[in-house]
């Protein structure tokens, strides 16, 4: 059985020369939920667009690399796969701003999530089978904001946009999850919410979740494995518990700000400054 | 402790200085060529003032023309249920001159927008949405007025095809605006181009493209009643006969006509514009 994801050698270089990821080797196996943590500009980001089949990596170079989703092509060598689109609508995709379309319904932006499977003739008349609408339905049920199906999404909060938008990937009905910073723009207690919706999506669905995370608390206290990327390379991967302070400075050696933003705070008790955190380990 | 006897500035400063005084010196070659522009066309505009003093018994004759002599009479004698109805085959022009601008207006917009489609037909499209727009309703009322013949449907058609350029040019400007993260959440779902339009794109510039319809709307309503002039329909044809006839009273009653039609219809638009957005 082919993984979950599959990332080989995968090299994209912006304008300017810069590498955004360089030459990243990725398995994450099916049912895993897996964080992915990095300071901005660590490229965590740039590599789950590409996995979601919104980036094409380098296409120069020879060795940029390769994607594959359950043993499906995403992209080679800088090229989509030919039914890229049918490839997305396997994966679902959480954006940091949501990614809703606020005019819209709660429950039309859920039923969005059925786009890939259903012929135009429907979705182009907003025709959505009665199966997808109580799919919808229970989806948005089960992430709590059932109560708002009818309601524009724009006028929703953040941590319950963000939860439409896990509904949405769930209407997908696809087997893989890839949450980009789904809770960098949300207060501690919506963040905690969507983690454990997450958490509990992929324990009851078997689906594989992969979460970009700023910060070291969530990943160690939602996702068994982490992943932890440095300028484009993967410096890390391994259990999300052995990740301590020592570890993150050693990791990132000449960076004390990225690895004490990493160490976070939000679910510390006691450790609310970045000189207590320093005084513990980064220094 | 002694302050400095002369203050030097620093290179930044004087190299911003004078950058700032040749932008001072651009400022007033602009306003002297504006000058010199008004200076050039005041021959060719035909501008004298003199002629409206000179005229001005004329002018005051005319004016009376307008006023009825027997205004009760006059009243009676007005067909206006007949001028009414030309209004409102007027207005009928203006409605259908739109709707067929909005419908085609669509594609034609989306096809302008640089964020929606590849170069090669955003710039095609957009030079001839250009070209729909450079030429006025009443060339386009002349020319299918010859073409289908004289009556409503050539004003019709000089509406649609003119506004479709105006219209055209408004959409794709709201579509080039537009937040694309819902764009891309719909994509993400594995969602066809179409879709992506349909779902992400759509939602989004819907009030503006409402308002500018409806606003368009309002200037047709105003075009159409000068396109009877040429022979294309309503209530200007009427108006046209009756200046020709010099029959001033009947054109004025025919100008307040128009006048409150169009005032009702810019209060009634401009309620629904604001209800759409």
């Amino acid at each position: 059985m082919a993984a979950a994801i599959e990332v080989k050698g995968l090299t994209k270089t912006f304008g300017g020369g810069r590498k955004a990821l360089d030459g990243v080797d990725l398995t994450i196996q099916r049912g895993e939920m897996v964080a992915l943590i990095g300071a901005s500009g660590s490229g965590k980001s740039t590599l789950m667009r590409h996995i979601g089949g919104l980036v094409a990596g380098d296409r120069k170079s020879a060795s940029s690399g390769s994607i594959t989703v359950h043993g499906r092509k995403v992209q080679a060598s800088g090229k989509m796969g030919s039914d890229i689109r049918d490839i997305r609508g396997g994966i679902g995709f959480v954006f940091q701003q949501f990614g809703l379309v606020n005019r819209m319904s709660v429950l039309t932006n859920t039923l969005a999530g059925a786009l890939g499977r259903l012929p135009a003739w429907r979705t182009l008349f907003k025709l959505f089978p009665q199966e997808d609408r109580d799919l919808a339905l229970v989806s948005l049920q089960r992430v709590g904001v059932a109560d708002w199906a009818f309601e524009r999404a724009g006028d929703l909060s953040g941590g319950q946009q963000q939860r439409v938008a896990i509904a949405r990937a769930l209407v997908q009905k696809a087997p893989v999850l890839m949450a980009d910073e789904p809770i960098a723009s949300l207060d501690p207690a919506s963040s905690q919410n969507v983690m454990e919706i997450l958490q509990r999506v992929n324990a009851e669905d078997g689906i594989t979740v992969v979460v970009t995370l700023h910060q070291v608390d969530y990943a160690v206290k939602y996702c068994p494995r982490t992943v932890a990327l440095r300028s484009g390379k993967v410096v890390y991967d391994g259990p999300s518990a052995a990740l301590t302070p020592q570890l993150l400075a050693e990791l990132y050696a000449g960076d004390k700000e990225a690895a004490a933003a990493l160490w976070g705070t939000s679910l510390e008790q006691n450790a609310d400054s970045l000189e207590h955190k320093l005084a513990t380990g980064l220094s | 402790m002694s302050a400095p006897s002369t203050i030097v500035m620093s290179p930044e400063l004087m190299e911003r200085a004078q950058a700032e005084a040749r932008k001072r010196l651009f400022s007033y070659i602009g306003w002297a060529a504006l000058v010199g522009l008004l200076i050039l066309s005041y021959g060719g505009a035909g501008i004298d003032f003199g002629k409206l003093w000179a005229n001005r018994d004329n002018i005051a004759t005319l004016g009376w023309d307008f006023i009825p002599e027997n205004a009760g009479r006059f009243m009676q004698r007005t067909p206006w249920a007949f001028y009414i109805g030309e209004m409102w085959e007027t207005i009928q022009i203006a409605i259908w001159g739109t709707v067929l601008a909005v419908i085609f207006a669509v594609p034609f917009g989306l096809m302008c927008s640089s964020n929606v489609a590849p170069w090669w037909i955003v710039q095609p499209t957009r030079r001839v949405m250009d070209s729909l727009r450079a030429i006025n309703e009443i060339v386009f009322a002349l020319l299918f007025v010859v073409a289908v013949g004289l009556g409503p449907f050539a004003g019709t058609l000089a509406l649609f095809v003119h506004t479709t350029g105006i219209l055209a040019k408004l959409f794709s400007e709201a579509v080039e605006a537009i937040d694309h993260r819902p764009v891309e959440g719909i994509r993400a779902t594995g969602a066809s181009s179409l879709e992506e339009i349909v779902y992400g794109v759509i939602p989004q510039v819907m009030p503006l493209w409402v308002s500018f319809a409806l606003y368009r709307f309002e200037s047709n309503v105003r075009s159409a009643a000068v396109l009877g002039i040429v022979g294309a329909g309503g209530i200007g044809m009427v108006l046209h006969e009756e200046l020709r006839a010099f029959n001033y009273p009947t054109a004025a009653a025919i100008m307040v006509i128009i006048i409150v039609a169009v005032s009702l219809l810019d209060m009634l638009s401009a309620r629904l514009r604001k209800f759409a957005s």
